[in-house]
């Protein structure tokens, strides 16, 4: 059960390895991540997705961007170019394949960079050896998934199957709904990746096109702060420099040895894995605000989901509503950590649970229905493969078909 | 890294292993003129290996890390082989990520060590297998080529999946029968050699570990030109006695006969004009510096 946080006016500590409000090279002042979100003034935008990431990424202090053409993320990647010709990264350059570029970004954390890449949908399938890699590594890079279709036939459309395969990756896992929770999540995300109890590479995902390619209003701060930078010699494990003695690991290679020390030697490290992703928990509810947001609980019927699905529920309540259904709703913002306490928690009195989702698998229904008792309560659905949206009327249809109401199916509209 | 951050404290040194006293007290850490000469005298910077008896990518490593000009700021990256079974014993920073990304590895690495120490000689090399570097990494190594990333890339060729059991490879000659090759190999070794040419690399060399003061002679000029210019490539013949049915003693006999003529492993080696030239001006002065050396007699008491 994740204790109850207090949130004291410094939400996280910050690494202190530069002086706040002095300056970088390009006039930027390093600013506190708490004071940079809770005492700033934050002026309205009119962004399309990608433009956000450039917003993000121009105040992150990152080191090294390595990029590399797929849709629906070429042009968040070709902006962050754009920002290196400007002075606001030390390296960027275009890698030879998915693979490839999760490879050397791997090397720029290694070498004590702060890292930023993105991908999306079949980049993410062929980049994926590296992440375990990662994590197994402790370079917290951070990766923003613009997640699309990853199926033959070819789909560029959004789908967040992706999210599935990357589950057990090691990864701690950001879902954002909007244009605003991405730009903050990407600056957050930083933050709490790189605390030295947790350093472990993040993904923060977003759907594709319908995050990326349009146009919302999103609060930005000024560009004139930027976030104090990476220390690497913060890392629970040593940079690779050669700035500190080298240490001879062991006196045998495990992978080559089937004893008891081999087993201890990877399973501990698994544990590790996971208990630094656990302890990411108290670090990110203060600053995410909690793991999942709530309204209207005591309602007998709840939408479960993530993502943009979320906004498409919160329409489908709306339509409900003027019906006289009354329905509550559940945003999960990070899917690892799972946010299981609080889900069932916020799940504790609902009757129903609808889990609409942007791809055929149902993987966050199946997250939801391995922890709260009484799963038959959970319905894993609606579900939209890539290709289409996701109208509010088929959630609004999913519902009252379960619950036993006549419903005028935009299915069979026309036959 | 001064060699500073390698001494011992007082209060802690009886707990620290003897292979650490030794490391303070006798590697060649900083030691301008240290070459394989050194081996045998000096604490070596391989602890010991784990490789089979008389293997020759032993002999490789000792040597290698015997000739790099500037351990104490070598950052080295493997790959998956028998080279991985060895970097745990070695007393420089070096990492080990998937099988086949080492050039990709490398890339980022080397570009953020120049970022983050502008006025530090970073060197970064990559050691992996033939495996690793020809067939699963060609693209991410030719790549790293063509985009002149400064940094050396040296391939323990085997001319097989070792580490594995004995499957063929691209750099296996043609004609060898292996674990899946079971009627012979059907196509010509790779000519890596003469494609990191044509791919951009400022220095290529082709030999065998037999004789040290080549060895050390690829490794300097690798890590000098790729220093200065950019990417080189050093491919050392280290035949895996085991899987081409040698005894342990046999392995310097095998590479002897692979670089005598006619042999595969003859020693070729190719520089860029720019890359002659800057050899050429280091060996001068080394030798100056040494003639002056030898000119100054020493303080009698």
């Amino acid at each position: 059960m994740n204790k109850q946080v207090d949130s004291p006016k410094d939400k996280i500590i910050r690494s202190q390895h530069v002086k706040l409000g002095t300056k970088n090279k390009k006039d930027q002042t390093f600013t506190d991540v708490n004071t940079m979100f809770y005492d700033t003034e934050m002026t309205p935008n009119f962004l399309t997705g990608s433009e956000v990431i450039r917003a993000a990424i121009k105040i992150a202090s990152v080191g090294t961007s390595v990029a590399y053409p797929i849709t629906p993320q070429s042009e968040a990647a070709a902006l962050i170019g754009e920002l290196y010709s400007e002075g606001y990264l030390d390296e960027y350059f275009r890698g030879e394949s998915e693979f490839a570029v999760m490879g050397q970004c791997a090397g720029a954390s290694f070498a004590g960079h702060r890292v930023f890449t993105t991908t999306a949908g079949p980049g993410t399938l062929r980049a994926m050896e590296n992440f375990p890699m990662w994590a197994g590594s402790r370079l917290p890079i951070q990766v923003c998934v613009t997640m699309r279709g990853i199926n033959s036939p070819l789909s560029i459309q959004p789908d967040t199957l992706e999210a599935h395969f990357l589950l057990e990756s090691g990864m701690l896992m950001w879902h954002a709904e909007t244009a605003q929770d991405l730009f903050d999540f990407i600056l957050k995300g930083f933050i709490v990746a790189e605390q030295p109890d947790v350093h472990l590479p993040i993904a923060t995902m977003c759907d594709g096109f319908f995050v990326t390619h349009t146009k919302d209003t999103v609060l930005l701060p000024p560009d004139d702060i930027c976030l104090t930078p990476y220390d690497p010699y913060k890392s629970p494990v040593p940079c690779m420099d050669m700035e500190c003695p080298p240490v001879r690991m062991m006196r045998d290679p495990f992978i080559m040895k089937s004893n008891y020390i081999s087993y201890m030697t990877h399973a501990s490290w698994q544990q590790e894995i996971r208990a630094a992703m656990e302890r990411s928990r108290k670090h990110t509810i203060p600053l995410l605000d909690g793991l999942i947001d709530t309204h209207d609980l005591d309602r007998e019927i709840l939408i479960v989901s993530s993502g943009t699905a979320v906004s498409q529920g919160r329409e489908a309540i709306r339509l409900l509503e003027e019906e006289g259904i009354k329905v509550g709703l559940v945003k999960i913002k990070t899917i690892r950590p799972f946010p299981h306490e609080e889900v069932k928690e916020a799940t504790k009195n609902a009757k129903h649970i609808f889990v609409p989702e942007f791809n055929m698998a149902g993987w966050l229904a199946r997250e939801i229905k391995a922890i709260v008792p009484d799963n038959h309560r959970v319905v894993a659905g609606p579900h939209v493969a890539g290709g289409m949206t996701m109208p509010s009327e088929v959630i609004v249809e999913e519902i009252k078909k379960y619950l036993g109401m006549k419903v005028s199916s935009i299915s069979n509209r026309g036959s | 890294m001064s060699k500073e951050k390698i001494t011992l404290c007082e209060d802690l040194a009886d707990i620290m292993p003897p292979e650490y006293h030794e490391l303070v007290a006798t590697a060649t850490y900083g030691k301008e003129d240290r070459g394989w000469k050194d081996i045998g005298n000096s604490k070596e910077l391989i602890e010991q290996h784990s490789l089979c008896a008389g293997c020759p990518e032993s002999i490789a490593f000792r040597y290698i890390l015997a000739s790099l000009p500037n351990p104490e700021d070598t950052v080295f990256v493997g790959s998956t082989g028998c080279t991985s079974l060895v970097f745990p014993h070695v007393a420089v920073q070096n990492i080990h990520s998937l099988f086949g990304n080492q050039n990709a590895i490398a890339s980022g690495l080397k570009r953020t060590l120049k970022c983050r120490f502008p006025d530090v000689e970073k060197d970064v090399v990559v050691l992996a297998g033939d495996g690793a570097t020809v067939d699963i990494g060609l693209d991410m190594t030719m790549q790293s080529w063509f985009r002149q990333e400064k940094f050396t890339t040296i391939c323990f060729d085997n001319e097989l999946y070792a580490n594995t059991g004995g499957q063929e490879s691209g750099l296996m000659q043609k004609g060898f029968v292996a674990k899946m090759a079971p009627a012979g190999k059907t196509f010509d070794k790779v000519r890596l050699p003469e494609i990191a040419r044509e791919a951009g690399c400022h220095y290529v060399a082709l030999l065998t570990v037999s004789k040290p003061n080549r060895v050390e002679r690829a490794i300097r000029n690798a890590v000098y030109i790729a220093r200065e210019l950019g990417p080189t490539y050093v491919q050392l013949y280290t035949p895996c006695i085991l899987e081409i049915g040698k005894q342990s003693m046999e392995g310097l006999d095998e590479m002897k006969d692979a670089e005598s003529i006619g042999g595969r492993f003859v020693m070729k080696e190719y520089m860029t004009d720019e890359a002659k030239k800057m050899i050429e001006d280091r060996e001068a002065e080394e030798k100056a510096k040494r003639k002056a050396a030898k000119g100054k007699k020493p303080v009698s008491a």
